[in-house]
């Protein structure tokens, strides 16, 4: 089944305090069955996901970063960051996994007026 | 209108789980369809027929299960979610070895495929309980 509809999820929390972020990463890939356009925002704690050299091994966690890595293969490249959560937490772009694109409040609010289903984690 | 409905929240610790119910019953009072109810995440427990609450709370799973039968609902519970959470049917139970099982009959273990596909046929997919 392929479909017109637009998925955006919004990653919210922090990679292993719960189980969100894992769920939303199962939810995103299956989206890649259905050919279902995705775009992945992380804001919030959320952008700690994308975060380089993390060390889940200690808790004895499954690396959520290498999870995220073989996005580009489900063709899955459109990958947002909220500027401001970013720069609350000192992040910068070359410190994370993937390539995404930083955006302020203003285009949030418009890629979710844009898409057709909307999933928070 | 046709709607979706996905559950994250847990029984008798988040009311959202209480609420989600609540809004389907209220969807078909007014007539709308129903396309599919999921749950997912510490939400699989409301389809655990092993819960037992106290007679004065809300009975979530019964009620769940009464609303399917009055209604033809197609509830479908993250099999992934449910199966590391001790919400399994015969099936799962006899391929992990288990004892028991616990699915109420009117519940279905199904894949993520189930929400994405509710997603793409339905006008609306709401969504009920706390990201964190």
């Amino acid at each position: 089944m392929s479909t017109e509809k637009s998925c955006l999820i919004i990653n919210r929390t922090a990679p292993y305090g719960s189980s969100h972020a894992r769920d939303a990463l199962d939810v995103a890939l299956t989206s890649g069955v259905f050919e279902m356009p995705l775009t992945l925002l992380f804001s919030g704690d959320g952008v700690w996901q994308l975060r380089k050299e993390q060390q889940p091994d200690t808790i004895e966690q499954k690396s959520f970063a290498a999870n995220l890595c073989v996005l580009p293969m489900y063709d899955i490249d459109r990958i947002l960051v909220c500027s401001d959560a970013m720069a609350q937490r000192g992040l910068s772009l070359d410190e994370l996994v993937l390539p995404a694109e930083s955006v302020d409040a203003e285009r949030i609010r418009t890629e979710i007026q844009q898409h057709d289903l909307v999933l928070t984690f | 209108m046709i709607f979706s409905i996905v559950v994250y929240a847990t029984p008798y610790s988040s009311q959202a789980a209480s609420t989600a119910l609540q809004y389907c019953e209220e969807l078909i009072s007014q007539e709308h369809q129903i396309h599919r109810v999921f749950f997912y995440g510490d939400g699989v427990q409301a389809a655990s027929a092993l819960s037992c609450p106290q007679q004065d709370e809300i009975q979530l799973h019964n009620r769940w299960q009464q609303l399917a039968e009055q209604h033809d609902l197609d509830l479908v519970v993250c099999i992934a979610a449910a199966a590391k959470r001790g919400v399994i049917d015969q099936n799962e139970a006899k391929r992990y070895g288990r004892v028991n099982n616990s699915l109420g009959d009117r519940f279905t273990l199904s894949g993520l495929g189930q929400l994405v596909e509710a997603g793409i046929v339905s006008d609306r997919v709401v969504t009920f309980g706390e990201s964190r």
